[in-house]
């Protein structure tokens, strides 16, 4: 049994991919709560797509991938801004117009390539396996800064998340507080790309979180849980990658929706079993 | 309290305000004294609520000026609390009852600080002085109406500001409540505090407060209950018959059923 257990992490490339996940987990958990608690899944997913372009570019120009990723990623949450305040429709239709757009121009850009497209596709469904020092170094790096902004800002952001009017009506900068949100996000999906790919990482952003969401009643206990139940999906999600020999991504996420029926069944037995007086 | 010696807390000259290019409020001018309790009437659609926001900063101004102690309301944004209408409270949010008071605090601890024990003490205040404090860990979902409102009334305790507008406190109330809210205005009126209240309960204008603004998207009248509620000024600030009635030692309205 230990061995079982044990056995994988003999590997340095699955060290690497075990701390990979856990904290590219961790850090979408934390930012995941905001994300589920106002309804920014599809933001979320939209500013993932929108970072293909910028990967496809830098990857054609030998130019960074995360400098990209990170540029498109956060013109695309402007842009998306913008649309919807000039162009008279609705901030769900601008965000679709524009998380489309910019992902065919990725997929327009890579069709380009005629030959090995390999390591884009890593880029699309994610390749956390192939997790280097280098990139757990800019993991660590790029994570701390969003921690330390939800240290610094977190009573502002849970005001701003909670009660906008009144944050407003005090004195607070919302328009610029509600950037810095999509600009964590932005930085958010631009660590993840590695680990779980752009198409999934939203997963990352809403599961944990929402199964946190299922089990308290106080915002810092949902964080905490959040980045637990994430890191835990890491976990198991590796191990069933490498016994199971399947992409590990998908077994990340996989779990994670596993986790969230299981605490919401569990729930349910839970309530039905203790009617309330 | 300090006791700083201006004139008017609040004062609105010439304002004209609104959700687009026309304005719903205009050649709206008035100043309030501070430790006065005013109430401001009108029908629906009369903009209490816009003057409110405007008043704020919530909406734009497109003329005229808003002084809270002779500056600019716009740069003393904290010294003004808000109790918006019973809107829509998130209330699936996992915050306590306590997590919303202590937001009231948050421009008094400053960016990026945490709460200290003069601000878990000022909540603690807050909400004993709303009878909140046994439901302070409750989640916010989990309160009644009533108790939603009085939970949003301590978060303006506990922020302290100078000026308070108070959008329909105690509708949709029971009546102990609403005595009790009304109560607790009063005393932060005799304590220097400038307590403006928008209400459509006209039998409450009567007794509570010093001074009355009647709004129907101009100002009809502003003055002393005394002077300014009269069946005449009522009607061209309702736009229908309105009957005052004595009963007993009390002034009453009523709609004046065979009336235009």
């Amino acid at each position: 049994m230990i061995e079982f257990l044990v056995a994988p992490f003999e590997f340095g490339f699955m060290q690497r991919a075990l701390l990979g996940g856990v904290l590219v987990g961790a850090i979408c958990a934390l930012v995941g709560t905001y994300v589920v608690l106002r309804g920014l899944a599809f933001v979320g997913d939209a500013l993932a797509h929108a970072a293909f372009p910028g990967v496809v570019i830098a990857y054609l120009l030998k130019g960074n991938i995360y400098l990209g990723a990170t540029i498109f990623a956060l013109a695309t949450a402007l842009a998306i801004g913008l649309v919807s305040r000039r162009g008279r429709v609705s901030y769900d239709t601008a965000i679709g117009i524009l998380f489309a757009g910019a992902f065919a121009l990725g997929v327009l850009l890579m069709s380009t390539i005629h030959g090995y497209t390999v390591d884009l596709f890593s880029f699309l469904f994610g390749n956390v396996l192939g997790i280097s020092q280098r990139d757990l170094l800019l993991v660590g790096l790029l994570g701390a800064i969003v921690v330390l902004t939800i240290i610094l800002f977190y009573k502002e952001l849970l005001l701003l998340s909670f009660d906008p009017t009144t944050a407003e009506a005090m004195g607070y900068p919302v328009q610029a507080l509600n950037h810095l949100l999509l600009g964590l996000i932005a930085l958010t999906i631009v660590i993840s790309i590695q680990a779980v790919g752009i198409i999934l990482v939203v997963a990352l952003l809403v599961t944990p979180s929402a199964t946190a969401y299922l089990l308290t009643e106080r915002f810092l206990r949902m964080m905490i849980l959040g980045v637990l139940l994430a890191a835990l999906a890491a976990v198991i999600g590796l191990y069933l990658s490498y016994y199971l020999n399947v992409a590990s991504g998908a077994a990340i996420v996989l779990v994670s929706t596993c986790l969230f029926f299981l605490v919401l069944a569990s729930l349910r037995l839970w309530k039905a079993r203790r009617p309330r007086a | 309290m300090d006791k700083k010696p201006w004139r008017y807390c609040l004062e609105v000259r010439d304002l004209a305000a609104g959700y687009d290019d026309t304005p719903a409020i205009e050649d709206i001018t008035f100043a309030i004294p501070p430790g006065q309790m005013v109430g401001v009437i009108g029908p629906n659609g009369a903009g209490k609520s816009t003057l409110f926001k405007a008043i704020l900063g919530l909406i734009p101004r497109q003329r005229g000026e808003i002084l809270l102690h002779e500056a600019p309301t716009l740069s003393q944004r904290a010294l003004m609390g808000y109790l918006p209408q019973l809107e829509e409270i998130n209330r699936a949010f996992p915050v306590s009852v306590e997590d919303v008071v202590m937001m009231g605090r948050y421009p008094r601890v400053g960016w990026c600080r945490r709460p200290g024990p003069t601000d878990d003490e000022s909540v603690r205040q807050a909400l004993t002085r709303v009878d909140l404090l046994p439901h302070a860990q409750t989640q916010i979902g989990q309160l009644s109406g009533g108790q939603q409102q009085r939970a949003l009334l301590a978060r303006v305790l506990a922020q302290d500001p100078h000026l308070l507008l108070l959008d329909e406190p105690v509708s949709g109330v029971d009546t102990t409540t609403q005595h009790a809210i009304f109560a607790l205005l009063e005393e932060l009126r005799d304590n220097g505090k400038t307590v403006v209240v928008a209400t459509h309960d006209l039998n409450c204008v009567v007794e509570r407060f010093d001074q009355v603004l009647c709004i129907n998207r101009r100002v009809i009248a502003y003055g002393p209950p005394r002077e300014v509620f009269h069946e005449d000024t009522l009607n061209r600030t309702y736009g229908h018959h309105l009957m005052i009635v004595q009963v007993g030692d009390r002034r009453v309205v009523v709609a004046d059923e065979h009336g235009r």
